[in-house]
């Protein structure tokens, strides 16, 4: 059975369907894209499968476990992490902290043993921030450990979103638009990166409208235009699809 | 022969400035229980009525019960927490403004409810509270308050509370369970408030309604704003300086009046608008 199955979600604003029964699923593994043109319902879709929004009805399938009726907080405890498309940072921090931060399901850091300051505790933070260290590498931002969040550039602060969610060492990593932005040099190097995680078994879901970097980098791809999927298949089979290039294109009239 | 000098200048020191230096403890703790719901992100107008609360709570016990001051203690921060907690589910839905809104209408219905009350006196206040409380009960008080806060820091509340102040959305994706955390943050302030309203109220013989009202719960929110939140000394501060205030400004010929109430809000304004992390701010050595 596949890691992630979603089954017919609907999801309503009022009025407007943003998601007309949403059926796929994605393989533990893989590297799966979701592509659509503006207001297809991909960001939708992904607050849904994070459990920041409810869908108005179908179910989500994590590992096993239903998961779209879970709050948030629960769905990201079972091993599903994610990035937002407007990067939500905590800017106050420093990248370090961030990522410190990002660690609350993977580290304990019981309180009494802090209260009474003993070793335990400064050797189990010292280890955490190793660990975050190490993190921040993996992003190439070993060198911005103690710069504030908020006086990153554009790249450098998806790059970080990224390490955060890395830092709760999940099994399924939802990113929204992870090289929207950033450089020709920043792409290959985050696209590297997705593609080591992969590699050590972690799945990804991510939302990308730079199309070269979908196009090499993902296994299979889902295709979503007016809250439906109208094609699913590996990069080459979605590209020659006809409603593909008829949602992307538009079709000729005259011929 | 020096050290009874010193001893002497200090007990002289004392019988002028004592109750100043009562107050500016009391005044730290309560500054301190804002604090703490302020480093989970949450603007709470409610401690003042959770510190009447504790006040009330301890002194109906010593008074007509007999109460031993420490448990009364005990129990004034208890009740103060355990009234946090219930209010809290409900009210920290609301976010920001609609928040400290919420708190303050709470804070009314705790005064209304001083007002109209048999055992809390009436509107004359409850009194003769027995007079317990000391400077080192209540710096001992303060010290363990300010250590708590700041451990706090480096445990996983005390990033749980920073990572909900930065950006609530981003905390629970990140797994955090934002509503108990909140929860937690709005309880440990109610207590410490609690805990410092009962002491003020074994300090001063009486408790009246009026002592924790809108006008107190906003003072609260000043100590932390010119003391500054980012750290945990910054509100202890905030509200000694300005607890201290207006016996500098007699010191310079300045007695009460409009001059004192003009000094406090210039010193407010010139923090906000210089000094927007408050205070501490001039102590950090972080840039930004």
């Amino acid at each position: 059975m596949a890691l992630l199955e979603i089954r017919s979600i609907i999801r309503m604003f009022g009025g407007l369907c943003a998601l007309n029964g949403v059926d796929f699923s994605v393989e533990e593994g893989e590297i799966h894209g979701l592509i659509g043109p503006n207001g297809a319902g991909k960001t939708t879709l992904l607050n849904i499968l994070s459990g920041m929004a409810p869908p108005s009805s179908g179910q989500v399938q994590f590992a096993g476990r239903d998961i779209h009726a879970l709050p948030a907080y629960q769905v990201a405890s079972l091993g599903v992490a994610r990035t937002f498309q407007n990067i939500r940072l905590f800017p106050a921090m420093t990248c370090l902290e961030n990522v410190i931060a990002g660690q609350h399901l993977t580290a304990s850091r019981p309180l009494l043993p802090r209260l009474l300051q003993l070793p335990s505790a400064w050797r189990l933070d010292h280890e955490y921030e190793k660990d975050a260290r190490s993190t921040l590498a993996r992003v190439g931002l070993e060198n911005r450990a103690r710069v504030r969040a908020q006086s990153l550039s554009y790249g450098e602060r998806r790059r970080l979103e990224i390490a955060r969610a890395l830092a709760a060492r999940p099994r399924l990593l939802l990113l929204d638009e992870p090289v929207a932005g950033m450089r020709q040099g920043e792409v290959t190097q985050v696209a590297e990166l997705i593609r080591i995680l992969a590699g050590e078994g972690m799945t990804i879901l991510l939302i990308e409208h730079n199309m070269s970097f979908v196009m090499t980098l993902c296994s299979r791809i889902t295709v979503l235009n007016f809250g439906q999927v109208i094609a699913t298949g590996t990069p080459d089979t979605v590209s020659r699809h006809p409603h593909v290039i008829e949602a992307y294109l538009g079709v000729d009239k005259s011929s | 022969m020096i050290p009874m000098d010193l001893n002497h200048i200090f007990t002289q020191f004392y019988a002028v400035y004592g109750s100043l230096i009562n107050f500016i403890g009391i005044n730290s703790l309560l500054a301190i229980s804002l604090y703490v719901t302020l480093s989970a992100g949450q603007l709470s107008l409610g401690n003042a009525a959770f510190a009447g609360i504790g006040g009330y709570t301890a002194g109906i016990l010593t008074m007509y019960l007999n109460v031993p001051y420490i448990v009364a203690l005990f129990a004034a921060a208890l009740m103060s927490g355990a009234i946090a907690m219930i209010l809290g589910f409900p009210v920290l839905r609301l976010r920001g403004v609609f928040l400290a809104i919420a708190t303050l209408a709470f804070g009314e219905v705790v005064r209304i409810l001083a007002i109209n009350l048999q055992i809390t006196g009436g509107a004359e206040g409850l009194t003769p509270i027995p007079d317990k409380t000391q400077a080192w009960m209540i710096f001992t008080a303060l010290a363990l308050t300010g250590y708590f806060m700041a451990v706090l820091r480096r445990s996983r509340i005390g990033w749980s509370f920073a990572s909900i102040r930065e950006d609530e959305t981003a905390a629970k994706a990140m797994g955090i369970n934002t509503t108990w955390y909140k929860t937690l943050a709005f309880t440990i302030g109610a207590m410490i408030a609690g805990l410092a309203g009962a002491m003020s109220a074994h300090l001063n013989y009486i408790i009246t309604p009026g002592e924790f009202g809108f006008s107190a719960a906003v003072q609260l929110l000043i100590f932390n704003i010119v003391g500054g939140t980012r750290v945990w000394y910054g509100p202890i501060l905030g509200a000694a300086l300005l607890t201290a205030l207006p016996e500098i400004l007699r010191g310079f010929g300045v007695t009460a009046g409009p001059v004192r109430m003009g000094v406090n809000g210039f010193i407010l304004l010139m923090v906000i608008l210089f000094l927007p992390n408050g205070l501490v701010s001039l102590f950090s050595h972080n840039k930004d």
